[in-house]
């Protein structure tokens, strides 16, 4: 009959319990399982080192773009339409070309990517903070209040992004007139873009809340008489922003593409503050007439960035969702 | 000869930055028609071995070393076509919860026929017979109507022999319980261990049955190993090895049982297990905040009185009265609950236990009658200082010390959070002190503020749980399960600190329980709760030695024989 003395049992216990967590917060998370799973997947690397360069070069804009497309007083119409380095009639001035006002196509997307990405984040960040807020309510509260969130968010989804811009697009012009629009052109554009954004994050928030507010920590605090509002606020809501920032990451390269989409229609940004999609848009007209560079450079810049951003979001929502490991 | 050999059984499960070897060089047996106990506490490695045997180990778990004969034929190095078909065919497989171990959208027959017909070469005439005979054989009358059934029409016990009958199917020679009756209750547990008892003997299966129940292992098994962090500390007869424990372990773990049939002071802990346990730092209570003087009124009668408690929960809304639907989850419940004592209530799940602890903390309304508190009403209390002044003076303890903290909020924040809110203590650095001697006083150490709940094991995050319920200096203390998710040596550790803390800090206590042996240890009254309706009141004493109600004398009877161990805690003890 096998036995083993309490002794050896007990040092057995100790070999086991030996891996010392590193000390401090920044070594614990390069120490973290998630930084290793980072670490491991390729292409993630990848897209994460393009999606800092990519930031990097919008937030540097100014200091790093070789001409300042907002400049009236150096652009001449006389290098409109110049084409890149490598072809005929170029100019070593404009490696990218320029477009049909003579600005500079590689500042212009520096730039371009720099609005974009600020409309993004910014829209982002307000559909986070609508969708979040109302789906905290929505699934503590549950029954009516439930029901009539839940139903806005419905009808919601039933109107897209675009018609959502426009119409908001159509009624500020109304009241501020147009010639305010470069001015209210960028917040039009976020109202709109978190207005049909919010509706994922309520639903998922909801969905997370209604699960957790029946945990037992929560009935605790509830036990101590703590008012609903702080529940949601310091208990429930740290426990439900795992999926928050997945769908964030994701949402982040949609609202870009959406920016985009907009803007090439017309009702985003105004020509003088050009985005990637306003870029596009004005390279869209001289497409068949030969100058193809003007639109497909910023096209090529917005396909790489949502994509960068894209990928990493895929690797953190399988990341995080212990299901998939 | 025997049917499974294990020899020298080694599993290991590589991580990033060690290998934690569950299983630790392990070698067992089981004969035909025996039954063999593999039993230990959580993280024993117990269940390892049993899926090291069917081949379904966990990834990254591998078998590292040592080998395992089936009928003398070695399987560990099969490959995986040739496992699975040992699976269900020579070894069958009985999993804890009979709730999901079968699939709800097949109706029993067709699940039975679908295993049979797997195995054996039968044509499907020939196997519903079968599936109809095992039926029959597990003990569900009717069967040939029964099979036709799906699975949400049985109830849990008979699921879990629908689940018993699924492993027999092709007539294996080795049949592999996992838990089989954690999730059923008592009543239930006893039928399927019989049972299973039965058909091993009468079947000529090996049976190796794997479980934390030192009730289960006196009650059926022959033979039985004591595994501890994976290594088999103990093993032979079962009758000598709970007789005359040899191991300091499983001595430690038989006395830690609790006993139904006579009524200790302090539970025997043998403290083998707590690895992260301080001694418990005494607090001289008089003096300290804890024990201050509280703005309390006196009572002179029952502190708490429930007088016709109902609850009912709506199972179908509708915009008409008539069409709605209602669960009685509570009827008519009436009881007292004196200053300084504990009052048990003990019953199956879904007796309505849970419900009405929370229907007297206000975290539910209930439908109909009332709950005094000294001499307030609870349900006509409309001002929220009054709501609070009341929550401060009834705290709870919950059953999941896995769900029942905050996994964001650091252990300190956790026990500081009600005495900031209620204004218990003036300035952070009381405040800091307070939560420091909780910390003490429940037995982790002041260290233990500054982590994170996820650190701790199951024992000390209920030791957390205690020390936050303590932290608004409650003079009522609801213990919902406060042990059963517990292992029994770590059970034993927190009903002696509830009971140090009862009586030092002069507590009232409602200890709720399913089981009858905790209830006996911890409380001075208990009531007994079946469906909704409170059947019996009585003294702890009176209620186990000469109980009224017939349900009552049920619940007792069931309760698994722990003659052998009775021996072996005497001569602990």
């Amino acid at each position: 009959m096998p036995t083993v003395s309490n002794e050896e049992a007990k040092a057995a216990v100790q070999d086991r319990s030996e891996a010392v967590a590193p000390q401090g917060r920044m070594a614990r998370a390069l120490d973290s399982d998630l930084f290793h799973a980072f670490l491991k997947s390729r292409i993630t690397v990848v897209a994460a080192i393009g999606t800092l360069i990519l930031f990097a070069l919008a937030a540097l804009a100014p200091w790093i773009a070789p001409h300042d497309p907002f400049d009236l007083a150096s652009i001449s119409i006389m290098d409109a339409r110049v084409p890149p380095v490598w072809m005929d009639y170029s100019d070593p001035r404009f490696p990218l070309g320029t477009d049909d006002q003579g600005r500079d196509l590689l500042s212009g997307i520096f730039y371009g990517m720099r609005i974009s990405l600020i409309v993004g984040f910014c829209s982002v960040i307000a559909a986070a903070v609508i969708g979040i807020t109302l789906g905290l309510i929505a699934g503590y509260a549950g029954g009516r209040v439930d029901a009539i969130i839940m139903r806005i968010a419905d009808v919601q989804l039933t109107f897209p992004a675009i018609l959502i811009a426009l119409l908001i697009d159509g009624i500020a012009n109304g009241i501020v007139g147009n010639l305010d629009r470069e001015v209210f052109a960028f917040y039009i554009l976020i109202v709109s873009l978190a207005l049909s954004f919010w509706v994922q994050y309520a639903r998922t928030v909801r969905g997370s809340t209604m699960v957790e507010k029946n945990k037992e920590y929560v009935q605790a605090a509830r036990v101590i008489g703590i008012p609903p509002a702080i529940i949601m606020a310091r208990h429930i809501l740290p426990n439900v922003m795992g999926p928050v920032l997945v769908i964030a990451t994701i949402n982040l390269a949609l609202a870009i593409v959406t920016e985009a989409t907009l803007s090439f229609l017309g009702v985003g940004m105004p020509p003088t503050q050009p985005s990637l999609g306003t870029l596009i848009a004005i390279g869209n007209d001289f497409l068949y007439s030969g100058e193809w560079w003007i639109a497909i450079f910023p096209g090529l810049a917005l396909a790489l960035l949502v994509l960068n951003v894209n990928l990493l979001g895929d690797w953190l929502r399988d990341a995080l969702n212990p299901k998939l490991r | 000869m025997s049917v499974l050999d294990i020899k020298d059984l080694t599993v290991e499960f590589p991580s990033r930055k060690s290998v934690f070897v569950a299983v630790d060089d392990v070698t067992l047996s089981v004969e035909a028609g025996k039954v063999l106990g593999i039993v230990g506490e959580s993280g024993a490695g117990k269940s390892t071995v049993g899926n090291a045997v069917i081949g379904l180990l966990q990834e990254p778990g591998h078998i590292a070393r040592g080998e395992i004969y089936l009928h003398g034929a070695r399987i560990d190095q099969l490959p995986y076509s040739e496992k699975r078909r040992l699976r269900g065919r020579k070894i069958g497989m009985i999993f804890q919860d009979p709730l999901t171990s079968l699939d709800p959208l097949q109706t029993v027959e067709s699940q039975l026929v679908e295993t049979i017909r797997t195995h054996l070469p039968l044509s499907s005439r020939a196997a519903r017979k079968r599936a109809v005979e095992l039926i029959d054989a597990v003990g569900i009358p009717n069967p040939g109507e029964r099979v036709k059934q799906y699975p949400h029409q049985f109830s849990g016990g008979m699921r879990q022999r629908v689940v018993i009958a699924l492993a027999l199917c092709a007539e294996p020679e080795l049949v592999i319980a996992d838990e089989p009756t954690t999730a059923l209750d008592v009543s239930i547990q006893a039928q399927i261990l019989d049972l299973m008892k039965r058909l091993c003997e009468e079947r000529n299966v090996a049976m190796m049955v794997i479980t934390h129940d030192m009730g289960v292992i006196a009650d059926i098994t022959d033979h039985v190993a004591v595994m501890y962090q994976g290594r088999l500390v103990e093993y032979g007869e079962t009758r000598q090895v709970l007789g005359t424990p040899n191991h300091a372990y499983t001595q430690s773990l038989i006395s830690a049982v609790p006993r139904h049939d006579v009524r200790v002071e302090r539970f025997p802990v043998v403290n083998y297990i707590e690895k992260a346990g301080t001694p418990q730092k005494q607090i001289d209570i008089s003096t300290h905040w804890l024990g201050k003087v509280r703005d309390y009124e006196k009572v002179t009668g029952p502190l708490v009185q429930v007088r016709d408690l109902d609850m009912r929960f709506e199972t179908r809304g509708s915009v008409f009265r008539s069409r709605r639907k209602y669960f009685q989850a509570v009827r008519k419940v009436s009881f007292d609950i004196q200053e300084g004592e504990t009052f048990g209530l003990v019953g199956e799940s879904g007796s309505g236990k849970s419900t009405i602890a929370r229907l007297i903390t206000g975290l539910y309304q209930p439908s109909g009658g009332s709950v005094q508190f000294g001499t307030t009403e609870l349900t006509s209390l409309k001002n929220r200082k009054e709501v609070l002044a009341m929550r401060r003076q009834m705290q709870m303890i919950f059953q999941d010390p896995f769900s029942s903290l905050n996994a964001r909020m650091r252990v300190r924040e956790i026990i500081a959070e009600p005495i900031r809110f209620h204004r218990l203590a003036s300035g952070n650095a009381e405040v800091r002190q307070i939560v420091d001697d909780l910390l003490d006083h429940v037995g982790l150490g002041a260290q233990a503020g500054k982590k994170f709940p996820h650190e701790f094991s199951g024992g000390q995050r209920q030791r957390i749980s205690i020390a936050r319920a303590l932290a608004t200096r409650p003079r009522f203390l609801i213990c919902d399960e406060p042990t059963s998710a517990l292992d029994v040596s770590i059970q034993a550790q927190i009903l002696n600190l509830l009971k140090d803390l009862q009586e030092e800090l002069g507590l009232t206590m409602l200890f709720i329980s399913h089981d009858l042996a905790v209830i006996r240890q911890m409380c001075n009254r208990v009531g007994v709760m079946r469906n909704g309706d409170l059947c019996e009141v009585a003294d702890c004493d009176r209620l186990f030695e000469a109980p009224q109600h017939a349900y009552t004398r049920e619940l007792l009877s069931l309760m698994p024989s722990l003659d052998l161990l009775s021996r072996a805690n005497l001569e602990t003890v």
